[in-house]
């Protein structure tokens, strides 16, 4: 086994559903992307203090494609992301404790502050990395689905990447392959329309890239990433497809990142400012909850309850990571190799 | 599954009758024909190596016993090998990821060395990645500039991964298993000019461990340390100066990572001169680390300057005459050592 500590045994079981009504459904989303762009600011916070090594890329504005795709996934499917991860942790369901601690380098983060944001792992729910290379997520989790059809279990993986990834030679390897051999996968592209800062309209020429699933056989599906109930339906369609054998689906979310690259770049200099207070009006967060409200579906003071839970989780958090020892210098030689008798 | 003993370090046993005589090809396919029995979890893709049984039938025999499910050609897509061979490995199943040749490798260094050799350590120990990359090395007539590179160095500059280069039947077969019971990532190289070479394999199944090497022919004037291709050529200098009265101890490392620090400093302390027989660079190489670890830890030894033989700093060529002279050759390693003693040869 590659994960020393296993997961559960995969189960048998249908597609995880919404326990519940519609209203049940859109809290949970809501309350996933509350936690994502909270903890993303709280993370900014700190950064801002001088406490934080290192550098992060934080994922607000895009948290709706996170939240929808990972509620249509079950804890023992697989996740891989990239250098802007953390989202994917939480949705796929790592702490934010875990998280915020790994961010400061703690040893009580999910990977004992060995790896930091861009290394974030956790093989109880099937967390096989945020990444600090564009993209080897695509090939790790064609790998972890082609595991999972080889040891006949039925669980399906995911990658995250972004525009940026997908001019990568990775993406036309790993998607053929998949392809080719029908692996459970589900490709996400979260299409923020800057590799960095290069736009996604002088970095190809064909800018719809689901459109490039047709070149590897495979469905491509583009959808309004700040719709979260859009990416859950269509997310959930794919992993569908994917779990009963129908191959790998290349899922394309049309969204956008609210700050700079990474937290230091103001983003401003390569993006027109209309732009980004456009986006910035096309908020998923408010647009769920707006929709929620005039559909009376949910209540506003439901919306509160949540907004008051997750700021309780969020300075928990913050003051574990900020209380958790960072002194981990005796281990440094530690699990280079592994070994069975360590 | 029983216990079996793994071989202390020794030297090869002379040749008899009853002895069972495969190719270096053919004990590669049955070690990893036998691990794949043992373990369900293991798989084979690679280029080449499903029907056709491999470009150096380093893989015949395997997808007419085990499938197509779990032996499985690839495109010409070496960074998708190898990047999807490693996520299978974090979740859980073993693959052997077949680049066919050694200098392809290149084309996959991002998911090597960038996310199978940290993926242990800097999740803290909760993922493993038990995987292994085969591929052959080394030139072989005429191969050229994109066909006979020797990168172990390269490899074995890295924490997290090992590295083996065997340069027999026997070991091949004991070490490929080795590697294929050992949970980190494993990169397995074979000499191509070595494929059709034959020796003793037993029928009994045996393992040798990583990080033993062998005293293939002691000694008591030089050391010399050498792997793959290099051991047969090494032998056959340590006989030709043997009529000078020049003993050569000659080592197989077999592994260079882990490496066989004691056996070379053991045969320095006997012999109190070091040469390295190496058919990659000598800069920044294999043999200036072992030239290293002798400096460090055993210059007291040291009767003589160490002499590293290792192919000339250029390209590989095509043409034969060129290619003879750059790699290092019988005449080369007796003329080198000979002189080390003060001897013209």
């Amino acid at each position: 086994m590659g994960a020393i500590e296993s997961m559960e045994a995969p189960q048998k079981s249908k597609e995880r559903q919404p326990s519940g009504s519609d209203g049940e459904l859109i809290l949970s989303l809501y309350r996933s992307m509350v936690l994502i762009r909270e903890f993303e600011m709280k993370a900014r916070e700190v950064f801002r203090t001088g406490r934080m090594p290192g550098f992060i890329h934080v994922y607000i504005g895009e948290e709706a494609v996170a939240t929808g795709v990972c509620a249509r996934l079950r804890k023992d499917d697989y996740v891989a992301s990239t250098h802007r991860g953390h989202g994917h942790a939480l949705a796929k369901g790592i702490t934010a404790r875990a998280v915020m601690a790994e961010l400061m380098g703690a040893v009580t983060g999910c990977s004992g502050g060995r790896g930091g944001t861009m290394h974030l792992y956790d093989p109880t729910v099937g967390f096989l990395g945020s990444n600090g290379v564009v993209p080897p997520g695509i090939l790790i989790a064609a790998g972890a689905g082609l595991s999972a059809k080889l040891r006949g279990t039925d669980q399906v993986a995911v990658a995250f990447f972004g525009d940026g990834g997908s001019n990568n030679g990775a993406f036309h390897e790993g998607l053929n392959m998949a392809s080719i051999w029908e692996i459970p996968v589900v490709f996400v592209c979260e299409n923020n329309l800057y590799a960095t800062e290069m736009p996604l309209a002088e970095a190809t020429k064909n800018t719809n890239v689901a459109s490039r699933a047709a070149a590897y056989g495979m469905p491509g599906i583009q959808v309004d990433g700040n719709n979260v109930l859009e990416v859950y339906e269509k997310a959930g369609e794919a992993i569908e497809r994917a779990r009963s054998g129908g191959g790998p689906t290349l899922l394309e979310c049309l969204t956008y990142r609210w700050y700079g690259h990474h937290e230091g770049d103001p983003g401003v200099a390569y993006r027109p400012k209309e732009e980004i207070a456009a986006w910035k009006n096309r908020d998923p967060i408010m647009k769920l909850k707006n929709d929620s409200i005039a559909a009376r579906q949910i209540t506003a003071e439901d919306f509160k309850r949540v907004d008051a839970e997750i700021a309780e989780v969020l300075e928990d958090a913050t003051r574990f990571a900020l209380d958790s020892s960072i002194e981990s210098e005796s281990t440094a030689l530690e699990h280079v190799l592994y070994s069975a008798t360590n | 599954m029983p216990e079996i003993s793994v071989t202390a370090p020794s030297t090869v046993e002379p040749l008899t009758k009853n002895q069972r005589i495969l190719t270096y090809a053919q004990a590669g396919v049955e070690g990893v024909r036998e691990e794949m029995q043992r373990n369900p979890q293991i798989f084979y893709i690679g280029q080449g190596i499903g029907t056709r049984g491999g470009n150096f039938q380093q893989s015949r025999g395997l997808w007419e016993k085990f499938g197509g499910q779990r032996v499985r050609d690839t495109p010409i897509a070496e960074r998708a090998q190898t990047g999807i061979g490693i996520g299978a490995a974090l979740a859980g199943s073993h693959p052997i990821v077949d680049i066919v040749f050694l200098d392809f490798t290149l084309e996959a260094m991002g998911e090597i060395i960038q996310q199978a050799s940290t993926i242990h350590y800097i999740s803290n120990g909760r993922f493993k990645v038990p995987f292994m990359l085969r591929a052959a090395g080394g030139g072989i007539r005429s191969t050229g500039p994109h066909h006979s590179h020797t990168f172990w160095s390269f490899f074995a500059h890295i924490p997290g991964l090992k590295v083996a280069v065997p340069s027999t039947p026997y070991d091949v077969k004991g070490l490929i298993k080795s590697g294929l019971r050992d949970e980190n990532p494993v990169i397995f190289i074979e000499h191509k000019g070595l494929y059709n070479t034959k020796g003793h394999v037993p029928e009994e199944e045996y393992l040798i461990p990583f990080g033993h090497a062998r005293v293939v022919r002691p000694g008591s004037d030089v050391t010399v340390v050498c792997l793959g291709s290099m051991v047969q050529k090494s032998i056959d200098a340590a006989q030709r100066l043997e009529a000078h009265d020049i003993s050569l101890e000659v080592i197989d490392l077999r592994t260079i990572a882990p490496l066989d620090k004691e056996s070379i400093l053991t045969s320095l302390a006997k012999t109190g001169r070091l040469a390295v027989v190496d058919e990659a660079y000598a800069t920044c190489g294999m043999a200036a680390e072992i030239a290293a670890i002798a400096a460090t830890e055993a210059l007291d030894e040291l009767d003589a300057p160490v002499v590293r033989i290792c192919t000339y700093p250029a390209p590989h060529a095509f043409s034969p005459s060129i290619d003879a002279y750059l790699v290092p050759s019988v005449d080369r390693i007796v003329r080198e050592i000979a002189h080390m003693m003060g001897k013209q040869l």
